[in-house]
């Protein structure tokens, strides 16, 4: 019995606080009827009303009764906590929200970008805070800028933590700011996702233009999770130390989201809750799951049910992890022995409680040469995301061959264009300039002599000397050749079709051999765009037999094990020939030598897997080392794979920075969207090039139209993804026709690109 | 504008409602999907992007086309004979009798009452700065103009042209665009009423909108 009770005011108290424990409950489980916790949370609220009518032991003895039930209905719930419950949790609105761990785990904090509701984002915080430790009963103070999600405590206003496009536009320009006074940055994820809407720059350009920036950022970078949803996350995610609550979740899809694609729900109808929790298992969304796949990098316990609002041991070991993560990603750009014996140390301390002092103080100002060692380790770190996750195929020799070759083409180009290209540039430009001195020189002194002869022996005047100019000749028919090498088989039916836009424009009715023979599968009344396969694109885009493809052999597998998945992609790879979604290769326009990597519909919609993120990686290496021209043609992309959970997402950051990397080094990396783009790979390394083109008819998008209705409970018009849109809100830079494809990418590519490029 | 008003109205409730003829577009073999005096839903959604319900199916060249109600109704006349069969273009199929709700009589019978004024060019419009404000003054009266009036300003690549009204002159009853909208050349911009039956017509409408049942 409770002694120390004596006032009703106490019991009220107590009362309270069991209701919020077994709303709780209520909450984890998705219902009241587990262990009849609908009768507990009605005993209270009796007891509630009767508060004063009930003698003050007979209270106490009832509270304690329930008390001791709660108890153990959470601790059986901790036992048997499931996926589908962690989601619960962490929806929960008695889980704790980036407020309360600036208020418990920062000394202070300014919040910058406005304060609640006065906001251009309220579901995106910023702030200016203080976070200190103590070494030797010194206390020392660091500053960091601290950008994540606020889930709010029940505002509307603050949207659940998904952040339109300002709002990461928001976070970015913040994360400027640290970059430009050099204090690091710390990034809590909170969101079920970006709000899908195209308002100017659309979510996926936004979420693709932060993730473009943060690959560079040069200051010290570290995420913490406790909602990752998919692209919404790695808007602010991308870091050098990622840690992830005990009972967070990070996935590529809400398992809603993975139910309705899985059991082909149509939209309305309500998702099976057995299919939600099987996709919530399968999809390896909790932070064991993700620690195994390596997508985080360190797991913060939290209580067996989670942390709460008023979690204060939590907080304190969040602050003291925070710390330590910031200390290990500087620590690794300053002193490789130093940061070695911290690790170990580190590791030593695993599992024991957070020690009141630090050993010793690290300063968080990075040098010149640290930031860049930072870059190097923040590339490297993401570059080894999701290895070991495809096959490759290859024995020992293969291999071999393929490292030698490797060498020896970097070799054989940083000889070429590294070393003697500027050297030959230098001399070249020297004697262009002796012989435009000499020149000058001698024609002083042969002037006189020239015009007497001329004046003697008359001449007639020569033609000058017509200069050539690399590039298609214009005189012949840019169809010619490829109707003769390449002919859609969608053009062997003896059929008609009508055009799309027949009722707006009258465009009579094609007969499908012309229609995907001599009109390139373009009406040639309103220029509306039939879908025509990628190998169309493969033989006549490109120079004839300039076509070599590359790591073909990297094979898409089941890395989570996915329920299904097996026979599904089996099938894909027996139906397509290839094993992937993605080509990589080498070709040629009009004799110009580029690398392409393209992503085709055909298999698995053209999603993103982990041997696709790989093969794109590859061709950017490949593109850096020959100095070519890199070219991303999407065919059709349907976001990242699913059944790859987050290795698929992190697929996102990892091509992100080797698309930076390539373009900072002087290349030219274009994008051109064919039929639909959407998610993922347009919100990360296709969305983030500096020149990006859509194909007519073709549509470019964060999501599509059934999951913006899903999200914002809006309707959008017909052509909220067309390429007249999307060049509307700046995300593209032109829109090209088919027939013109071949002449508008060379003409790109000889007028774009930086100095680096093989032919410049 | 010698039309009796209360003629109209007869009319409208004696037969509430407008046919619409469903022919063929072109040649071809016709398999009809719905039935006699079957309801069919007209194009939906707020962008009118959802199609309607499918009525028949015609099939040229081995091109089988789906053709959608674009109006909501009731089916009549079907032509059973020709199920299956080949048939020229513009054969009538049958029929959408379509009920006419109290805004599209409304609409209807402002269009024969007033004089309209259409767009001339595809431009964007404004009203004339005096008639804007008159209207926020005076909402319900309506505001009088007479041929030579400046009424509407016509915008089109940065230029402005001013549009004067020419005609009898009358109260300025609907305006059927907002302010700064594109509109398409020949969608009416104005309808002004002549101020003898501005009254009455108010009256009518007022009395449609109460006391019509749908």
């Amino acid at each position: 019995m409770r002694t120390d009770r004596v006032h009703m005011a106490d019991s009220g108290k107590l009362l309270s606080q069991l209701a919020d424990r077994i709303s709780y409950l209520i909450d984890i489980k998705g219902n009241s009827e587990y262990g009849n916790i609908g009768d507990l949370l009605r005993q209270i609220q009796g007891l509630r009303q009767s508060l004063f009518e009930i003698k003050e032991a007979d209270l106490f003895e009832e509270i304690d009764r329930i008390e001791d039930r709660v108890s153990f209905l959470e601790d059986r719930v901790a036992e048997k906590l499931g996926p589908a419950e962690i989601v619960n949790i962490v929806r929960s609105p008695q889980r704790f929200t980036l407020i309360d761990i600036l208020e418990n785990v920062y000394d202070s904090y300014t919040e910058l970008g406005g304060e609640g509701d006065c906001n251009i984002d309220p579901a995106i915080m910023v702030a200016r805070a203080t976070i200190s430790r103590r070494v030797k009963n010194k206390l020392y103070s660091h500053q960091v800028m601290v950008i994540g999600h606020e889930k709010g405590r029940g505002e509307e206003y603050r949207n659940g933590g998904c952040a339109r496009p300002w709002g990461n536009d928001k976070a970015l320009r913040y994360m400027r700011v640290a970059e430009t006074e050099g204090i690091p940055i710390h990034s809590y994820i909170f969101t079920p996702g970006s709000y899908p809407v195209e308002d100017y720059p659309g979510a996926a350009q936004q979420i693709a233009r932060n993730l473009y920036v943060m690959a560079k950022l040069k200051v010290p970078l570290v995420s913490f999770i406790s909602e990752g949803g998919s692209g919404g996350a790695e808007a602010i995610g991308v870091s050098g130390l990622r840690l992830m609550g005990s009972r967070g979740y990070y996935s590529v899809i809400s398992p809603e989201g993975a139910a309705a694609i899985e059991g082909k729900i149509r939209e309305g109808e309500k998702v099976p809750r057995e299919l939600v929790e099987h996709c919530a298992v399968q999809l390896k969304i909790t932070a064991e799951n993700n620690l195994k796949l390596g997508t985080i990098d360190r797991i913060i316990e939290e209580p067996p049910l989670g942390a709460r609002r008023d979690d204060f041991p939590f907080f304190r070991r969040l602050r003291y992890e925070m710390l330590r993560a910031t200390d290990e990603v500087v620590l690794k750009t300053k002193n490789f022995r130093a940061f070695r014996a911290y690790a170990l140390k580190r590791r030593e301390e695993e599992g024991k409680d957070v020690p009141e002092d630090f050993d010793l103080f690290i300063s968080w100002n990075l040098t010149d040469l640290e930031i860049e060692r930072l870059l190097e380790f923040r590339l490297k770190k993401y570059m080894e995301l999701g290895k070991g996750y495809f096959l490759e195929n290859k024995n020992v020799l293969t291999d071999g061959i393929r490292k030698t070759k490797i060498f020896a083409s970097k070799t054989y180009y940083d000889l070429r264009y590294g070393l003697l290209r500027p050297h030959s540039r230098n001399v070249q430009k020297v004697i262009e300039e002796v012989s435009s001195e000499g020149s000058v020189f001698l024609r002083k002194v042969t002037e006189p002599v020239r015009a007497a002869y001329d004046f003697v022996f008359p001449q007639m005047e020569r033609p000058g000397k017509v200069i050539h100019s690399e590039g298609p000749d214009e005189r012949k028919s840019i169809f010619a050749e490829e109707w003769e090498s390449y002919v859609s088989p969608l053009a062997n039916e003896d059929c008609t079709v009508t055009c799309p836009n027949a009722s707006k424009y009258g465009c009579m009715d094609l007969w499908v051999p012309d229609l995907y023979g001599e009109f390139c599968g373009v009406c040639p009344n309103c220029g509306h765009h039939f879908p025509l396969e990628y190998q169309w694109y493969l033989e006549n885009l490109f120079d004839k037999n300039s076509v070599h493809e590359f790591n073909d052999y990297i094979t898409s597998c089941n890395p989570l094990g996915f329920q299904g998945y097996n026979a599904r992609l089996k099938k894909d790879i027996k139906r397509t020939g290839r094993n992937s979604s993605m080509i990589t290769f080498d070709a040629e326009v009009w004799g110009l030598r580029l690398v392409v990597a393209m992503l085709f519909s055909n298999f698995r919609g053209g999603t993103v897997g982990t041997a696709e993120g790989e093969k794109f990686v590859r061709a950017c290496d490949v593109a850096g080392t020959t100095r070519r021209p890199l070219l991303a043609y999407i065919h059709s992309t349907g976001g990242i794979r699913i059944h790859e959970g987050t290795l698929g997402v992190v697929q996102m950051p990892k091509c992100t920075l080797a698309v930076r990397e390539y373009n900072d080094n002087g290349g030219l990396y274009i994008v051109v969207y064919d039929n639909n783009s959407y998610a993922g790979p347009v919100a990360s390394f296709l969305g983030c090039s500096l020149y990006q083109f859509g194909m007519r008819s073709s549509r470019i998008g964060f999501a599509g139209p059934r999951v913006i209705r899903e999200t914002t409970g809006q309707d959008v018009p017909p052509d909220y993804h067309s390429a007249k849109n999307a060049l509307r809100r700046g995300h593209i830079q032109g829109i090209w026709d088919r027939r013109e494809f071949k002449k508008n990418l060379h003409d790109a590519l000889m007028t774009l690109g930086g100095p680096n490029l093989y032919y410049k | 504008m010698d039309i009796n008003l209360n003629d109209l109205l007869r009319r409208y409730r004696s037969h509430p409602f407008e046919d619409y003829p469903v022919e063929t577009p072109h040649t071809g073999v016709v398999f009809l999907k719905v039935k006699e005096d079957q309801i069919v839903k007209g194009l939906g959604g707020e962008w009118l992007h959802r199609p309607g319900t499918l009525l028949y199916v015609i099939e040229r060249e081995r091109n089988v086309k789906r053709i959608t109600a674009l109006w909501s109704g009731q089916v009549s006349g079907i032509r059973l004979d020709i199920e299956g069969q080949f048939v020229e273009a513009g054969e009538l199929l049958f029929s959408i009798r379509h009920q006419l709700d109290k805004e599209e009589i409304i609409d209807r019978i402002l269009t024969q009452v007033l004089y309209i004024l259409p767009a001339p060019q595809r431009a964007r419009y404004f009203l004339a700065p005096e008639i804007s404000a008159k209207l926020e003054q005076k909402p319900k009266e309506g505001v009088s103009v007479e041929s030579g009036d400046e009424v509407l300003i016509m915008s089109l690549m940065k230029r402005d042209t001013v549009i004067s009204y020419e005609g009898a002159p009358g109260a300025l009853y609907k305006v059927y665009f907002k302010s700064g909208d594109m509109v398409e050349q020949g969608s009416p911009l104005l309808g002004i009423c002549p101020p003898d039956k501005l009254r009455y017509v108010q009256k009518v409408i007022q009395r449609i909108r109460t006391e019509w049942e749908n």
